[in-house]
């Protein structure tokens, strides 16, 4: 199979190279429906609702699920982009990680945060997606699509709306879009 | 116990020739140079297999910082340094504190020379306190057998008082030496003015403040007939206009300094103040030229400027630091590098030409000091060194006898090295190292 | 001899020091301005802080007075979430002549994760790095040796104006803008570091250079400098995009260099004539502080082509930007014979 350009903020240097596709651009679709369902049935009003997506993979993502919703429920739904580059708390660890834009047009404070993102793993994204957003205020409730659970927590994190779950193992890799979600290995260049 | 020593199985160098011969050592002179000789019982017996064995190295400028400066080198211990670097004389620089610009301090300085293993000579001032104005008293000092005057750290700056200088010291059969640089035009630098400087943001200071003062000089002994000897020369054009002066018929000599002949300007890229030094290290131009002119035989002598420096003067930052590297331990081998196998060559720039220079031969008429320089002969006073041209080394900043540590070539590998040195007929290193 | 003389380039400045821009690629520098960038982004926040370098220590040390320069890295510190140590050692008693080793000492032993320095003498940095090799030295001014921070905010603020002019950002740009840019330095080139670190950032990026002064006041051997020396200050004037003014460094002792203040100006200075006669997309350029009436007109620094606010704004999501990649980024695997 081709090599993917990488779509999550991987360090520099490293390719994902799939190995099979589990997941097909319909199936990722319906699942998208489905979530989007499950969102409305949980909020009452989804004026409150503003959808962030979570830079880089989880941005189409949401832009998708953020569509969807604001064609079931009628609504303009708000949207947002955050990136949580300057917020991990791993930062020694990895090498530096390329930013991306940051966008969040207003006070989040009493509003209902759907936080999305293209696949949950150990949960030190979400993590430092949780602390960046108390910047913006105080969100009455923050809740998470994931379009994929690969498992492996390593945080008392848990997704509220999930596409698919899919045990992994730590040498694999996902890949994760609204084209599709294939598995495979992470190689560097 | 027997004084008798036997320097076996190496080359003896002498001044024109060269022979593969055993030297015998008794009471302090060569008893006997010739092939396989019996060995008296009860001598200590030096393995020269490989080696040079020629007169001891003479060293015409070295820093012992006695009085004053004590905790960067003393007289024993800068005398240590030299017998490991094969030297059997030393000659004293003047910029001690107090200056040695009367014969008092000269001869404390002469006195602490006594205990020390190699011979030390004293070199006086020029001018009281090395100010440049007035005459310090060359003659008590010249007296006390102080042969070489200078003001180094500095050169006289004024041209009359140089005259003057030069005029009175005439006569008394002693010679002038001369850091040649313009202070005005050197202008407070800290490195060779060039590409490099302006690169690096250090003020420079202009090859043009050494070669003016040559030049200045070199009419001043036209003027008055008075020799002089140039003291680290470290550009193509001094070199060149010391060599034509020469040709002339001019009485001048000139010396150059071992890390003028190995480093250049590009060596203060990492402000490291290990490499600040006045004169400043050169282009890498300036560097050939030396070599060149030393293996040739335009320059006269090696001479180390060995300048100890307490190491946390060093560790200021490089506008702040003192000037000056060590050298006494290593300038032989760099010697050897820039000129290969002629041992002739070799022993004349780094013995018999400063030796004459410094006027510590047999043939020069001096109190208390033993004959340097020699050609090996029988009568000679053992003062000779055991060099082995091949042994391989690297040098450790740890490691070293001086006091100081402040050398540039710590961890570069080395080739030549000192086997065994006798001052006086004493063994003072064997195999390498201190007895 | 070439201006690198000898050191390695290195592609980006995580995990390393930033001493000098003399050994740092066009890569390495777009990467600071790319993250300078996304800090700018954080700087326009109501709560303008992230906590990516909470629990380091950043020492700042300025043997120099500064006091513009000093607050802006430590509100970049501050701003990174990092603890800051202040000390403005010119007003402290560090005897002259104290040995640099044994001025980190006293700092280093409260340990600290990096120190911002500014020192009168050209390598200070560079030998406190060998004295304290585990602590990241970020040079803020070193004799006349080298200011990287403000070479890298110079560049960043040109490419801001020249981004928005054509309708794209500046991470977007890349390097691009300044292929070709013409670009003429003034002034007092021989004491400034910043000349230096302009000169370096801006051929880096792929910019021309050329450089105009008093034949005192240019450095003494330019030949290996990437710039062309030009004579007649009005015709460069004509030839530039950006004219980056220079201070004259009287406390450098420029003043021996030159007959006069008023001397400099007429045939050096940036007057209200020249200024007017520049063409109206010229951009104009000064580190700071001014010396206004000498080598700038005061109604000349209040131009709209005249950066030097938006300079200054730019220091602090720069210092931020070079603290980030100098601490949390972490250097390629060094090589055994390093």
């Amino acid at each position: 199979m081709a090599e993917r350009e990488r779509r999550h903020a991987r360090p520099r240097g490293v390719i994902f190279v799939p190995r099979s596709q589990l997941l097909t651009e319909d199936e990722v679709e319906r699942a998208l429906r489905r979530m989007a369902h499950e969102v409305v049935e949980r909020n009452d009003d989804p004026r409150t609702l503003v959808v962030i997506g979570l830079q880089t993979g989880g941005v189409p993502i949401a832009e998708r699920l953020r569509d969807i919703l604001a064609d079931i429920t009628g609504v303009d739904i708000e949207f947002g982009l955050l990136d949580v580059a300057f917020y991990r708390d791993d930062v020694s660890l990895h090498p530096v990680l390329e930013s991306a834009e940051t966008s969040i047009s207003s006070d989040l404070t009493d509003r209902t945060v759907i936080l999305v993102d293209d696949v949950l793993y150990t949960g030190r994204t979400i993590r430092a997606a949780l602390n960046a957003l108390s910047d913006w205020g105080r969100p009455r409730f923050v809740q998470l699509a994931v379009l994929v659970d690969r498992g492996h927590r390593e945080l008392p994190i848990r997704p509220d709306f999930v596409g698919k779950n899919l045990p992994t193992s730590h040498d694999e890799a996902i890949d994760a879009g609204v084209d599709g979600v294939w598995i495979g290995t992470l190689v560097a260049k | 116990m027997s004084s008798d020593v036997v320097i076996s199985g190496g080359t003896v160098i002498h001044a024109r020739s060269t022979e593969r011969a055993d030297v015998l050592v008794r009471d302090g002179r060569v008893l006997a140079v010739g092939a396989d000789l019996d060995r008296p019982a009860g001598a200590t017996v030096i393995d020269a297999e490989g080696c040079w064995v020629g007169p001891g190295f003479v060293d015409l400028h070295t820093h012992l910082r006695e009085p004053g400066r004590e905790e960067a080198e003393t007289v024993l211990s800068g005398a240590r340094a030299a017998a490991v670097g094969g030297y059997s004389a030393v000659v004293a620089m003047p910029n001690t504190e107090p200056a040695i610009d009367n014969a008092m301090v000269a001869q404390f300085v002469l006195d602490r020379g006594r205990e020390a293993v190699v011979d030390v000579a004293v070199a006086g001032a020029i001018t009281i306190g090395r100010q440049g104005e007035h005459l310090a008293e060359i003659a008590e000092m010249a007296a006390l057998g102080v042969r070489l005057f200078t003001d180094d750290g500095t050169g006289v700056q004024n041209p009359l008082v140089m005259r003057r200088a030069l005029t009175y010291a005439r006569p008394l059969g002693v010679r002038l030496a001369q850091h040649c640089e313009d202070e005005a035009l050197a202008a407070g630098g800290v490195m060779n003015e060039g590409e490099v400087s302006s690169c690096l943001g250090l003020a420079g200071r202009t090859s043009v403040a050494e070669e003016l003062m040559v030049q200045r000089d070199i009419e001043l002994v036209r003027l008055t007939g008075c020799p002089l000897h140039f003291l680290h020369l470290s550009t193509a054009r001094s070199i060149a206009m010391v060599t034509a002066a020469r040709r002339e018929g001019l009485p001048v000599t000139c010396e150059v300094a071992p890390h003028h002949l190995l480093l250049d300007d590009t060596a203060c890229a990492d402000f490291d103040a290990v490499f600040k030094v006045h004169p400043p290290l050169r282009t890498a131009s300036d560097v050939s030229a030396a070599r060149d002119a030393l293996r040739d035989g335009r320059i006269d002598a090696v001479a180390t400027d060995h300048a100890p420096h307490a190491p946390e003067l060093k560790e200021m930052s490089f506008d702040d630091a003192p000037a000056g590297m060590l050298g006494l331990e290593h300038a032989a081998s760099i010697t050897l590098d820039v000129i290969g196998d002629d041992a002739l060559r070799f022993f004349d720039v780094l013995s018999r030409g400063p030796a004459a220079i410094a006027q510590l031969r047999s043939s020069d008429e001096r109190p208390r000091h033993s004959a340097h320089g020699g050609d090996v002969r029988e009568g000679d006073d053992a003062n000779l060194v055991v060099f082995d041209p091949r042994q391989r080394y690297t040098v450790d900043r740890e490691k070293l006898q001086s006091r100081a540590v402040n050398t540039p070539y710590d961890g570069r590998v080395f080739v030549g090295r000192t086997r065994a040195l006798l001052v006086r007929g004493n063994v003072r290193v064997n195999e390498g190292s201190l007895s | 001899m070439d201006w690198n003389v000898g050191g390695e380039v290195i592609d980006s400045i995580a995990g390393r020091n930033l001493i000098t821009l003399r050994d740092v690629s066009q890569q390495a520098i777009v990467e600071i301005l790319d993250t300078a960038e996304a800090f700018a982004e954080v700087n326009a926040r109501a709560i303008k802080k992230v906590p990516t370098l909470k629990g380091r220590v950043v020492a700042s040390l300025f043997f120099e007075e500064s006091t513009r320069t000093r607050l802006s890295f430590e509100t970049a510190a501050k701003r990174l979430s990092a603890d800051v140590l202040s000390l403005a050692v010119a007003s402290s008693s560090v005897k002259k002549g104290e040995s640099l080793r044994d001025t980190i000492a006293t700092i280093e032993a409260l340990g600290i994760d990096a120190v911002v320095m500014r020192h009168s003498a050209s390598g200070a940095p560079e030998q406190v790095s060998r004295f304290v090799p585990h602590v990241r030295v970020i040079n803020a001014g070193d004799g006349q040796h080298q200011h990287p921070t403000q070479g890298l905010l110079d560049v960043f603020t040109i490419r801001q104006v020249l981004a928005a002019r054509h309708g794209t950002t500046g991470r977007e740009s890349g390097c691009e803008l300044f292929a070709g840019l013409k670009v003429l330095i003034v002034g007092d080139l021989r004491h400034s570091r910043v000349a230096r670190s302009d000169v370096m950032a801006y051929t880096t990026l792929g910019a021309t250079v050329r450089v105009c002064a008093p034949g005192t006041l240019l450095p003494v051997d330019v030949s290996q400098w990437p710039v062309e020396v030009v004579e007649n200050f009005d015709d460069a004037l004509g030839w530039a995009d950006v004219v980056g003014v220079l201070r004259l460094q009287k406390e450098r002792g420029t003043g021996s260099l030159v007959p006069s203040l008023g001397e400099f100006t007429r045939t050096h200075g940036l007057t209200w004539e020249r200024a007017r006669r520049l063409s109206p997309s010229t951009l104009i350029t000064h580190p700071g502080p001014m010396n206004r009436g000498v080598e700038i007109d005061s109604r000349v620094a209040d131009l709209d082509v005249a950066l030097m606010e938006r300079q200054v704004a730019n220091g602090v999501p720069i210092r931020m930007s070079v603290l980030y990649l100098s601490l949390a980024g972490r250097a390629p695997e060094r090589s055994t014979d390093e």
